[in-house]
């Protein structure tokens, strides 16, 4: 963990002359006002660490460089989904820098140029590389003032900064660029930074148009789908039909001799064409699929009956809360079972990647959450050395978690070495991408709990049954192609997330203040249908679960549902949320026996208890004759922290909550005995403007100089309960079982 | 055979069977029609023949000899944006943004031949089209804002 | 000179103008005399008088299984389908419905009082369902069809009667009839019904047995199937000589469910069975257009009922003959073989086109190629995947009706239902590649001779009438691996 000398290859790559780079060990005073600071001081256990991705890997080469004509660029470890961390980022290092927003390039996930940030996953991006870039970039401002202050000679607390240049008293301007042309300096950052006072920022908690939509609406090159490399050629992949099929024949002499056909790959059970034309390797993978021989094995558990098949599996309990204390003279206790079946990414973009071999150097660009696992797992499936294999993060479509990502790139990177030289694109077919992606995990909890008299909750038993939440890459048998190959790599141990974040157990302890309160997590190592990590992990149905369970406590208690979660939340963000979300909604003004057909549901959690607070209110309309239900209009508060992009933040929400309703009204993944049977839109609906809401609004509540706390994913699990807890309210039936299908409804709320 | 794209003629060289999206974006190298079903499903592909919306994912360029295609690059750039694209940046409409031209392509089939549809008109037009970040709000704000400064723009031409 | 009216001949005329004139008048007037006796007499027979309105049933007051038996039956009948207007709320009425004499209006079947049926006594529903005659004594007109409905026997109009007092009152008024005179007078419904009408309820036939006839009684009676898969004679009325031979349903065919079903594997009980409660069966495609909301809401009927209706429909279709799946699955071998996606050599293609193509059809067969074979050839089996065309009434049947607004306007999605979805090429094609598509289908896909009407079935289908009827039941399960499934396998190894 100490100063261990960056490589040659990296330093190659950050350094142009004159370049002011800062790696970070977790020592040192900064404002070192003479260049006589040794390159690298081993760390002194003692010192704090600095805050962010700043304390997670200190070989960390840089965040901020400085060219000589004073181009900005600042690195991150984490990547673009589509969530607007681009701009955010960017916003932040302008703001701390006082440089212009328009003038700094990002420079986001690269094994060969950024920061180790491990995955853009768990509403991590703004309170860990936003920290780090945004102390990264004061302590760097503060470097040049001191520079500049000396070359000025004038003392650093005289001098200012604007427009990325440091300014004297009498109006000498310093370029950030000549700054640095002098010195080579290995800085190592401090614990604290001087940040700037958010009444005075310019940039962060502005509106500031994100940088990526205008190629995005005008057809610019946006997308690892718009990669054209020279000499490229478009492959595609014959999946095997069910999990651990192998691959018993294929006779593929015909499919070699079509029009355009440059290979067939196989290797063990990977079997794959690459073409010419796009349209060629689409035919070739029709006719070769037709020719292929699959010996199939899987068994899959009863679709219709996945509680009781979760109950039955073995488990590995995890005690994740134990206050529980006898004796509260409860007067009323309640129990429920709620559940949820797989539930699918269904990226509109099905997964692809650009992969090339060249004089021994694989570059894959990919849209994978995690550029450094995905590598190291490819270097282990090729048998190559990591440095040999670099993955470059290039965006694709909405992720939302572990998708058919980083399986692409490894496909990818299996045809970049049968054709070595040429650019090889792996586009998944949208069946693959529903057959083969790893789903969000099916989950089921009990929950049981005690009212005393005056309706308040004097007990909690909470319980949830889950897989792993996490199959992502470390390990090469993570990926589905290292998998198939011929000398294949076992799919790796399913290992539970530690909490606080939680996988399965992600939200399961309730923020609201219980007497006594127990919660274990049923961890089931047995994954007969593959998952994976989907937005919010099991924070989803954790609150999906605990926020229709209150509502049910509340009903028993006779009283109202946001009262009641009042009663028992002490947080005062939380409240706050709370209120204002009800108030908003004019909550208190609802009709007491509305519109027939017509509900209002209210639901609030704070992701991971630990990342941004949401509440939602919702009114929503069900049809009687049909079952169907209709999300009318929403109100949500949120409480992100330090705000750094407003409409960012607005916009995240706004999407949470549709998805979330989308997942909770309609989407079930659907299979047989052995083979996914949901494969495209027909088979696995999905939400349509005919469902649309008719309004909604978002209400942030600012907190400026707080920590940022994550908010990507903070609607999916409260949006959820919303929805149940209005459609409960509109038909006087509890619905437990996700998804809230029509047809369910309509059994429930008979003829 | 001959393509008119945009405007322009383009001599295809290619098996007459492909669907006009491949040689959108493999041979014109043209980004905004993207690939998300092949199946006519989900409307990311959508571009416009002779005014009116496709699927170009399951349109064999066979069909569109002598029509006119126009693709999201057709109807303006970053530095000269369409309404619809001017609409869509101030809005703020986009999450992921892969679903996004294909949306724009079919509101601008819509405001065109129906430049006063109301907000249920709208609805119901997009239904072929499929977001799954969640965007619904925000392209409906868009659409509306596009509708707005083309009403305009053809009012003050009038005016 | 006068021309006789009465035989045609032309005679001389003895009298002269000023008699003849008298004479016309004279006989004018008794003329008009006569017309007015008979439309009195007929006036007075047909008259039907207003029963007393009164307040509808509370809430609770009707045994819940008399309700769900009306459900049940409502799903047979598809009353909703008629009643609820799209943008609409349910039995509210407003859907237009097109006849050859005008346009139709449903009315608002909701129990609300001012506008709906809400003040009408349990006689007089059943007085509209057996005789076609309003609470108020006005005659219904045939769009409602009471003279289907007139089999239904007391139990099951009580029962419905039940179903439709307990749904939710709507205020809604729907737009009125656009019907030209004397059809805008009701009361020319009298001689209809006198010609046309046999009122009910269903007497058993003692020949057949009781499934038969429970079949006969669901089918004749609430399903009204013949109301779309009858021909109508001029006066819109079925023609019970050609019972089942065939009709039409806004714009799509309704194939005949008779001995001449073009279906080329024939229908039997299991596969009507499956298709009406399913929404598809294997060898046949999926329920789309009208039939879709038949199968849909057949999904929520009494699946004994929908058993019985099968048979009763195959018993009608009968033994088409033994050879009839055999030159079925040849035909679907041949275009199976001549289709082979690696297969595209020049000779091969050659084959194709003299075998099955002899318009010489290259476009037809681009076209085919580019945006049909991905989906319909696939080896995904129904209802999600496209069928074998081989199999498809659409392409076998009697008119290219039903192909062409598939083609057109496809199977849309539907909001949150498991149900195919199909893209139109509305957009896409002009009607001459229509056309083309539709002679090379016709001529790939069947042994049948073309077509000789596919022009004016384009010309039709491009109306946004027809659009709006584009739709695909759902369906809850996908298929195991059928015939098609089969077909596809045999031709890979020949």
């Amino acid at each position: 963990m100490s100063g261990a000398p960056i490589t040659l290859s990296r330093r190659a790559v950050l350094v142009g002359s004159g370049a002011l780079i800062l790696s970070f060990s977790s020592t040192a005073r900064l404002l070192a006002q003479d260049s006589g600071v040794p390159p690298t001081a081993p760390p002194q256990p003692s010192a704090p660490p600095p805050p962010g991705s700043l304390a997670k890997a200190p070989f960390l080469d840089s965040w901020i460089r400085i060219d000589a004509d004073g181009a900005i660029t600042v690195f991150t470890g984490k990547a673009e989904l589509g969530q607007g961390i681009k701009t955010a980022l960017l916003q932040v290092a302008a703001e701390q820098l006082d440089a212009d927003f328009g003038q700094i390039k990002l420079v986001t996930a690269d094994t060969a140029l950024t920061a180790d940030e491990g995955f853009t996953a768990g509403s991590h991006s703004m309170q860990d590389s936003g920290t780090a870039i945004m102390n990264a970039a004061a302590q760097v401002r503060q470097l040049l003032i001191a520079v500049a202050a000396q070359r000025a000679g004038r003392p650093a607390d005289q001098m200012t900064t604007e427009n990325a240049a440091v300014v004297a008293p009498d109006g000498r301007r310093f370029g950030y660029g000549e700054l640095v042309a002098a010195e080579l300096l290995h800085v190592q950052a401090a614990p604290q930074s001087v940040l700037k006072d958010p009444s005075r920022y310019k940039i962060m908690n502005r509106r500031i148009p994100r940088v990526d939509i205008p190629a995005k609406v005008t057809g610019g090159a946006a997308f690892v789908q718009d990669l054209r490399p020279d000499g490229m050629v478009h492959a595609r992949i014959v999946r095997p039909p069910s999990y651990g099929a192998t691959l018993v024949g294929v006779e593929s002499g015909a499919v070699e001799a079509m029009p355009g056909v440059l290979k067939v790959v196989r290797d063990g059970s990977f079997l794959a064409v690459i073409a010419e034309r796009e349209f060629q390797a689409i035919e070739a993978m029709r006719a070769l699929a037709a020719a292929a021989q699959w010996q199939e094995t899987a068994k899959l558990p009863d679709a219709e009956n996945l509680p009781d098949f979760l109950a039955g599996l073995p488990s590995q309990d995890i005690t994740v809360l134990d206050q529980q204390q006898s004796g509260l003279g409860g007067a009323k206790t309640l129990s429920a079972t709620y559940s949820r079946p797989y539930v699918a990414h269904g990226s509109i973009g099905p997964s692809c990647a650009v992969a090339q071999l060249d004089s021994g150097t694989l570059t894959v660009w990919t849209h994978t959450q995690g550029v450094f696992p995905d590598r190291d797992a490819i270097a282990e499936m090729l048998h190559m050395p990591k440095d040999k294999v670099r993955c470059i993060h290039t965006e694709g479509a909405g992720c939302y978690g572990h998708n058919g990502a980083d399986d692409a790139a490894a496909d990818a990177a299996v045809l970049a070495r049968a054709m070595p030289g040429r650019p090889v694109r792996v586009q998944w077919t949208r069946e693959q991408e529903h057959a083969c992606e790893p789903y969000g995990p099916a989950m089921m909890v009990k929950v049981s709990a005690a009212l005393d008299d005056a309706g308040n909750i004097v007990d909690w038993d909470y319980g949830v049954w889950s897989n792993t939440h996490n199959m992502r890459p470390g390990g090469a048998g993570a990926l589905l192609a290292a998998r198939s190959l011929a000398e294949p790599f076992p799919a790796p141990e399913p290992k539970p997330i530690p909490m606080p974040e939680g996988g399965g157990d992600r939200n399961s302890i309730p923020l609201y203040k219980f007497p006594s309160a127990k919660v274990i997590y049923h961890f089931l190592p047995a994954m007969p249908v593959r998952i994976s990590a989907l937005r919010a992990l099991g924070g989803y149905m954790n609150v999906f679960s605990i926020e229709s369970f209150m509502d049910e406590l509340a009903a028993a208690a006779a009283a109202d549902p946001v009262e009641f979660r009042l009663k028992h939340l002490d947080d005062p963000r939380a409240r706050e949320v709370v209120s204002t979300a009800a108030e908003r909604f004019g909550w208190s003004h609802k009709p007491r026996a509305g519109l027939p057909g017509r509900g209002y549901g209210f639901a609030f959690a704070r992701y991971k208890n630990l990342a941004a607070y949401c509440a939602i209110a919702c009114e929503v309309e069900v049809n009687h004759e049909t079952g169907r239900a209709r999300m009318v209009r929403a109100v949500a508060a949120v409480d992100s922290g330090q705000v750094v992009n407003p409409d960012g933040i607005t916009n995240q929400i706004e999407g949470a909550i549709l998805q979330s309703m989308s997942w909770t009204l309609y989407e079930n993944v659907t299979f047989d005995e052995r083979r996914i049977t949901s494969v495209d839109w027909a088979t696995y609906p999905i939400l349509r403007f005919s469902a649309v809401p008719d309004a909604m609004e978002v209400h942030i509540i600012n907190r400026p100089g707080m920590p940022f706390l994550g908010s990507g994913e903070a609607g999916q699990g409260p949006a959820a309960a919303a929805v149940a807890n209005a459609v409960a309210n509109a038909t006087g039936h509890r619905f437990r079982d996700l998804p809230l299908a029509k047809e369910r409804i309509k059994a429930a709320i008979g003829i | 055979m001959k393509l008119n794209i945009n405007n322009s003629e383009h001599d295809v060289d290619m098996d007459p069977r492909t669907p006009l999206l491949y040689v959108l974006r493999d041979d014109l190298k043209l980004n905004a029609a993207k690939f998300g079903c092949g199946l006519g499903q989900c409307g990311a592909c959508t571009v416009l023949v002779d005014g009116e919306p496709i699927f170009s994912c399951v349109t064999p360029i066979a069909l569109l000899a002598d029509k006119q295609i126009t693709t999201l690059e057709g109807l303006g750039t970053s530095e000269q944006p369409a309404p619809i694209q001017r609409a869509f940046i101030e809005a703020q409409a986009a999450q992921c943004g892969y679903c996004i031209p294909g949306m724009m392509m079919r509101a601008q089939a819509l405001l065109q031949k129906n430049p006063h549809a109301s907000d249920a008109e709208i609805r119901a037009w997009l239904e072929p089209n499929l977001c799954r970040c969640g965007t619904h709000m925000r392209i409906l704000r868009a659409i509306h804002r596009a509708q707005a400064m083309m009403t305009t723009a053809q009012e003050g031409s009038q005016g | 000179m006068l021309q006789s009216v009465w035989d045609g001949k032309i005679r001389r005329d003895p009298i002269g103008p000023m008699m003849r004139a008298k004479r016309f008048a004279r006989n004018a007037v008794v003329f008009c005399f006569i017309l007015a006796l008979v439309a009195g007499i007929f006036a007075i027979a047909a008259w039907q008088p207003a029963l007393a309105p009164i307040s509808p049933p509370p809430a609770g007051s009707i045994d819940s299984s008399l309700i769900k038996r009306g459900a049940e039956l409502a799903a047979i009948g598809d009353c909703g389908v008629c009643h609820t207007a799209p943008s609409g709320r349910e039995f509210a009425g407003g859907v237009g419905i097109q006849t050859p004499f005008g346009t139709i209006y449903s009315t608002n079947i909701t129990p609300d009082e001012k506008t709906g049926i809400g003040n009408w006594s349990e006689t007089a529903f059943q007085r509209a369902m057996r005789h076609g005659v309003r609470r108020d004594g006005g005659y219904l007109y045939p769009a409602f069809p009471y003279d289907h409905f007139t089999l239904v026997s007391d139990d099951d109009d009580k029962a419905l009667y039940a179903f439709v007092m307990t749904r939710e009152p709507v205020h809604a008024i729907p737009p009125a009839n656009e019907l030209p005179f004397p059809l805008n007078v009701r009361l020319v419904m009298a001689g209809w019904n006198l010609a046309f009408l046999h009122p009910g309820p269903y007497r058993a036939d003692t020949a057949h047995d009781e499934n038969w006839n429970r079949g006969a009684y669901l089918v004749e009676g609430v399903g009204h199937c013949g109301a779309c898969h009858t021909p109508r004679n001029f006066l819109g009325a079925e023609k019970a000589d050609q019972k089942f031979a065939g009709g039409e349903a806004e714009g799509w065919t309704a194939y005949a469910l008779d001995a001449s079903s073009p279906a080329p594997m024939p229908w039997n009980a299991d596969a009507l069975t499956h298709y009406l409660s399913l929404g598809f069966a294997d060898d046949h495609g999926v329920a789309r257009g009208p039939m879709a909301d038949v199968a849909s809401d057949l999904r929520s009927a009494s699946q004994d009922d929908v058993r019985a209706i099968a048979a009763y429909v195959a018993a009608q279709i009968g033994d088409q003959g033994p050879e009839r799946p055999n030159v079925a699955h040849q035909v679907a071998v041949q275009a199976a073989r001549g289709k082979t996606v690696a297969d595209t050599s020049a000779d091969n293609q050659a084959d194709v086109k003299t075998l099955r193509d002899p318009h010489g059809n290259d476009e037809g067969a681009q076209i085919y190629a580019g945006a049909c074979a991905g989906c319909h050839e696939g080896p995904r089996a129904l209802p999600y995947g496209g069928i074998n065309l081989a199999l498809s009434s659409g392409i076998a049947g009697p008119s290219a009706n039903n192909l062409i607004n598939v083609v057109l306007y496809g199977l849309p999605a539907a909001e949150a239902t498991h149900a195919p979805i199909m893209p139109g090429f509305i957009n896409a094609m002009n009607d001459t590649q229509l056309i083309l598509l539709a002679r090379y289908l016709r001529a790939r896909f069947t042994n049948n001779l073309p077509w000789s009407d596919i022009a004016d079935s384009v010309r039709e289908a491009r109306s946004a009438q027809r659009a709006m009827t584009a739709q695909q039941a759902p369906s809850p399960e996908p298929a195991p691996a059928g015939t098609m499934q089969r077909i596809t396998d045999e031709a890979q190894h020949q």
